[in-house]
């Protein structure tokens, strides 16, 4: 555990010492703060706009951490050849690729609550630009607590798409891999309709093909909603158990996966 | 060599803006031009494009629905049109069912008449029938409906009914039962009028929409003093057996202290006999009364 974590660590300083990820958690901050411009160039519901600009952006810059630096954790180090220095200490295989993808999940983590509280800080100023009478129609508070719930479910969707990034960095090319993510992740938005699928396919094998992808795949639409607490809709604490130990399993899953395939790696 | 680096891109950057300038000054886009385009017009494709990013979207959508009726309702061409406004509003409330705002104040540009709006009343019904099915709140769709029907419309039974109905729904205010009964006994006269715009500025939770309702109470008092001074006029051309010339003659007569302004602070105008609103005056155009009421 010791060795997990001083290469988790070991990660994080350098994705801090990155200056990509200094620009991208900038420019999250920037564009959360620009949010509150453009809340002033429509008329009205300036609170739901900011927060769905907030949450967008901090899904979308997580996304672009999670992906630019995920397809690099394992081929850098075979790049550079650092692997065979480390590889040579007393550091297993699994020991590595866990601490890599604990050290990216770090990152993200501290990335997404600087957003998160960049985000609260806009909109805690904006609630007091509103008279009473104008946030009696709020659906929620502007600093509504329970955006974290959706806050929540954005940086498990991130970890398992780091899973993902880790996972194919180690058997393919950062391009490759970048490619392959950012292609599971979008069909992962789609993966309804894949289970609908045969209503509009006259092949029932097609149909059914689609239907058994859709288990396969990653759902990456059930980790969203930001609809529900922009609206302040019912979440049940179920589906809110159900996504996390989907997603819990799936990252599991990729680790699993990564290690086996890094294991059986021949770096001579 | 740093400051030779420093000074080419300062003087780069200086010709940048400053080509930047002239283009300004030379007027902007060349004619063709394309400027109002919508690419996507079919909201089931826009929902599928959109990904995980449907409220952004829609907001993006919402923001260009407000300015493409902005643009065009401040534009100088009589021939103005909102074609776009429908398929934007469209777009905004399929990809974000919930967009409260989009469809209250969406309903009011497309009933707005030319050239102030596209005059489509049908449109703001249909797009607010939408927003029936909202978690929360539909007395107010139900009310805007009732409301398009009575003020742009004309249709006072199908109004008092859709009164009814938003007063059946939960939390809704208890004045929409009277008005409901003044709209069907009475429709269509100032009075009613005056409580439905009374309550929507009482109750409006955006500036916009209240001030809205402000500007449309003061028309109604113009209507009301433009009665008065109407009378006043036929007075004097009962007592003096011609019209008078202007207001001057009525101050004379003792009919008026001095001359009248209408409540946005512009003086009415009295030529031929006749009184109007200034043309200049921000109240113009008044609404159109129902015939029976005159």
């Amino acid at each position: 555990m010791r060795v997990v974590s001083s290469v988790a660590l070991h990660v994080f300083k350098e994705s801090v010492r990155d200056r990509v990820l200094f620009g991208l958690v900038g420019f999250a901050a920037l564009l959360i703060g620009a949010s509150y411009l453009i809340g002033q160039l429509t008329a009205g519901q300036d609170v739901k706009i900011i927060k769905d600009l907030g949450l967008a952006a901090i899904a979308t810059f997580g996304l672009f951490i999670a992906v630019f630096i995920g397809i690099g954790l394992v081929w850098k180090e075979v790049e550079r050849r650092s692997i065979y220095a480390l590889l040579s200490k007393p550091v297993r295989r699994h020991e590595f690729i866990l601490g890599k993808y604990l050290g990216l999940a770090l990152t993200l983590l501290v990335n997404v609550a600087i957003m998160t509280v960049a985000l609260y800080l806009v909109l805690a100023y904006l609630n007091t630009h509103f008279t009473d009478n104008a946030r009696a129609v709020w659906p929620a508070p502007a600093a509504d607590p329970g955006m974290l719930r959706a806050i929540g479910l954005i940086l498990l969707e991130l970890l398992v798409v780091t899973a993902f990034a880790l996972f194919f960095s180690t058997f393919s090319s950062p391009f490759l891999s970048a490619a392959l993510t950012f292609g599971l992740w979008i069909i992962g938005q789609f993966n309804a309709d894949l289970r609908n699928f045969e209503a509009v396919v006259e092949s029932p094998a097609a149909g059914y093909l689609a239907r058994g992808l859709s288990y396969v795949l990653p759902n990456f639409a059930v980790f969203d909603i930001k609809t529900q607490v922009v609206y302040a809709l019912p979440v049940p604490f179920s589906q809110l158990m159900t996504t996390t130990a989907y997603g819990l399993a799936y990252i599991a899953l990729l680790l699993t996966g990564a290690i086996a395939i890094f294991a059986r790696r021949d770096f001579k | 060599m740093r400051w030779r680096i420093a000074i080419v891109l300062v003087c780069l950057m200086a010709a940048v803006v400053g080509l930047q300038a002239v283009q300004v000054r030379q007027g902007g886009p060349l004619a063709g031009s394309i400027e109002n385009v919508l690419y996507v017009r079919s909201p089931e494709a826009m929902k599928r494009l959109a990904l995980s990013y449907d409220l952004v979207l829609a907001d993006i959508y919402w923001i260009r629905a407000v300015q493409h009726f902005g643009g065009a309702r401040r534009s100088a061409d009589p021939n103005r049109r909102y074609e776009l406004l429908y398929p934007l509003l469209d777009l905004t409330t399929s990809l974000d069912p919930y967009f409260r705002v989009a469809y209250l104040f969406g309903a009011v540009f497309l009933s707005e008449p030319p050239p102030g709006g596209p005059g489509r009343a049908d449109q703001a019904i249909a797009l607010l029938e939408r927003a029936l099915d909202a978690p929360s709140r539909q007395w107010e769709f139900a009310q805007a409906i009732g409301f398009v029907h009575y003020w742009w419309r004309q249709d006072y039974e199908q109004a008092a009914a859709w009164f009814q109905r938003a007063a059946k729904y939960p939390g809704a205010p208890e004045w929409l039962v009277p008005l409901a009964a003044t709209t069907l006994a009475q429709g269509g006269s100032r009075e009613s009028s005056r409580l439905l715009w009374q309550e929507i500025a009482r109750t409006a939770d955006e500036g916009w929409y209240r001030s809205s309702a402000l500007h449309r109470l003061r028309q109604l008092d113009a209507m009301d003093e433009l009665d008065r001074l109407r009378a006043v006029v036929e007075a004097y051309r009962q007592r003096v057996g011609s019209a008078p010339a202007g207001w001057a003659d009525l101050q004379r007569a003792g009919y008026l202290r001095g001359t009248p302004v209408d409540p946005a602070g512009a003086p009415y105008r009295l030529a031929g006999g006749a009184v109007s609103l200034d043309p200049a005056s921000p109240l113009n155009p008044l609404p159109t009364e129902p015939a029976r009421l005159r």
